[in-house]
């Protein structure tokens, strides 16, 4: 039986109480708007880069409590990687929270294990992937991009020059 | 509405007769709190479509077997019993459609579509169902007609005096909610529709949230057109009526084509059947139609008084006591409410709010509402709303409380 502390980590509950990165930035060489037209959440991702690799990320909006922390987290998760470590990354997340991560070890996703509860909720699925669909869509810069999940930005991202 | 005639519900043997109330879920006995987003059904309508495919099931108005005689009886039928239930002059006047969302549609791509002419108003509220406001973008952007609204109140109930103000020489019609869904509004729709009509204003009734909870009268109300849905009366999904005024019927055009809606079909040409056949066309929802009658039924049985005057209750116990939780914000709090409790929790969003609640047992609606701008209009991106129903006891409301004290715990 789905289990609601599963869901709602510690980890979970403190980055919404606190998120990291919540704020907007100035200098960003790019950002995104991410909509979910189900619930009404919104977040916007802004993104600098330092050649291929994000130099710093941030977020705003308005959410639940794990939309707010996924964004949270995940500004800490990808700080310092590059577009295909980010990918990568985002695609081993969305195969967490959908369950369908197959022999890997959740641990694998460092502290983002903790939404690993979500595959038990599948309406969560979409808050939880709201803002890495955001950021990657900051990250392709200018393609509106088409997903397959629920939950994906309905809006094409403005680049910042 | 209560009176002193007016009987008790017998609540548990009520309660027997939807078997879904007995369901666990989630290891918890179901509180079912969504009832404005969908009601639960009483055995007798399961029943009457189970039995209507088990042993009646027939296409209507085209066959000489005796089954088909027989769906076409029954279905047509429901059309009479309908008109009584909203007090229509004629059963011509009840269109069966898939819902409000059809009904309303229906009057905008047929009436509104073929009379607005650039300049032209429509006339909606700030409190509408996206249901009741996209429509009318839509035939505002095909006939050059312009969409306003009636602002909201601080306490979510229509400012009537600006009503009075955009009520111009412009307006051609009037779109107005019986009852918010995301508020729990009555709104004043025989006066609203009275003043209409002074300026030869069409008015449509959006009664999906009315009909489950109070007595439904278009001839007293004097709206041209009155639309509901049937799983908001405890009836099937997929199933809805539109009533519209006879003259007004009348003289609209088709807007879906096929069959049963003509009189006469040639490779060049068509002429259309009568209203209600003219705006029905092809196969229709004959067993969901079947148990809506059986949903009317229903309600009648358990009377429209006693349900008033227990919905009554319950909203003002339960208002009482959400309100009393601390950093909990009531939103719409009008002086004419329907059974609707919509709030939220202060520093929590109210979909958190609904998944502690759900684990539970409670089932309570967390989003917009499909009426964003009433999420607009309180500053808020969402809000949780309980909405009653007959069936719902007091001991739902407690459950309520105690689930709203956990949330705050839990995030606390």
């Amino acid at each position: 039986m789905p289990n609601l502390g599963e869901l709602y980590q510690n980890v979970i509950l403190e980055h919404n109480r606190s998120p990291r990165n919540y704020r907007a930035m100035p200098d960003a060489d790019r950002q995104a708007e991410g909509n979910n037209p189900l619930c009404g959440d919104q977040v916007t991702v802004f993104v600098r880069m330092d050649g291929d690799i994000i130099d710093d990320v941030s977020f705003q909006g308005a959410g639940c409590a794990i939309s707010r922390a996924s964004a949270s987290l995940m500004t800490g998760a990808v700080k310092g990687k590059t577009r295909a470590e980010t990918d990568a990354l985002f695609d081993r997340f969305r195969r967490l929270v959908t369950g369908t991560l197959a022999d890997e070890a959740p641990e694998t996703l460092g502290k983002l294990a903790v939404f690993s509860g979500v595959s038990e909720f599948p309406i969560r699925v979409k808050c939880a992937s709201l803002a890495w669909h955001t950021l990657r869509s900051a990250l392709q810069g200018g393609q509106p991009q088409s997903h397959a999940e629920p939950g994906a930005p309905t809006d094409t991202n403005h680049l910042k020059e | 509405m209560a009176t002193a005639a007016t009987p008790a519900l017998d609540l548990e043997r009520l309660r027997r007769d939807f078997p879904i109330l007995s369901q666990r879920v989630r290891g918890k006995a179901l509180i079912y709190l969504d009832n404005a987003a969908t009601s639960q059904k009483p055995r007798p309508v399961i029943e009457a479509v189970s039995r209507f495919y088990a042993s009646e099931n027939a296409n209507i108005h085209r066959g000489v077997h005796y089954l088909s005689e027989q769906a076409t009886v029954a279905y047509d039928a429901v059309r009479d019993h309908v008109a009584r239930f909203v007090n229509a002059a004629s059963p011509s006047e009840i269109v069966f459609t898939r819902g409000t969302t059809e009904g309303i549609n229906l009057v905008a791509q047929s009436w509104a579509r073929s009379q607005l002419r650039p300049g032209d108003e429509i006339l909606i509220t700030e409190m509408e169902h996206h249901s009741n406001i996209v429509p009318w973008h839509l035939v505002a952007g095909q006939t050059g007609a312009s969409v306003r609204a009636v602002p909201l109140t601080d306490v979510g109930e229509l400012d009537l005096a600006a009503f009075d103000r955009l009520l111009t020489d412009r307006t051609r019609i009037l779109a107005v909610t019986h009852v918010s869904n995301a508020l729990g509004t009555i709104n004043p729709v025989r006066w609203m529709v009275a003043r209409a009509r002074e300026r030869g204003v069409v008015t449509v009734v959006d009664g999906a949230q009315s009909a489950p909870h109070l007595p439904v009268d278009v001839q007293g109300l004097g709206c041209d057109f009155f639309a509901f849905s049937g799983h908001k009366v405890f009836g099937p999904t997929g199933v809805g009526v539109l009533y519209g005024r006879a003259e007004l019927l009348e003289a609209m055009p088709p807007w879906q084509g096929g069959g049963d809606m003509i009189e006469t079909v040639t490779l060049e040409r068509s002429t259309y059947a009568h209203p209600p056949a003219r705006f029905e066309a092809g196969t229709p929802m004959i067993a969901e139609v079947i148990g809506l009658g059986a949903a009317l039924d229903y309600v009648e049985r358990v009377g429209h008084g006693a349900i008033g005057a227990w919905e009554e209750e319950l909203l003002g116990y339960a208002t009482e006591r959400v309100r009393a939780l601390e950093g909990v914000r009531l939103i719409g709090t009008a002086r004419e409410k329907a059974a609707v409790l919509s709030f939220v929790v202060e520093g929590i969003h109210p979909h958190d709010v609904g998944a502690v609640l759900d684990d539970d047992g409670i089932a309570i609606r967390a989003g917009h509402h499909c009426a964003q701008p009433v999420m607009r209009r309180f500053g808020v991106p969402a809000t949780a709303r309980a909405s009653f129903a007959f069936y719902n006891t007091r001991d739902d409301v407690d459950a309520l409380v105690r689930g709203l004290q956990r949330v705050r715990t839990v995030f606390g």
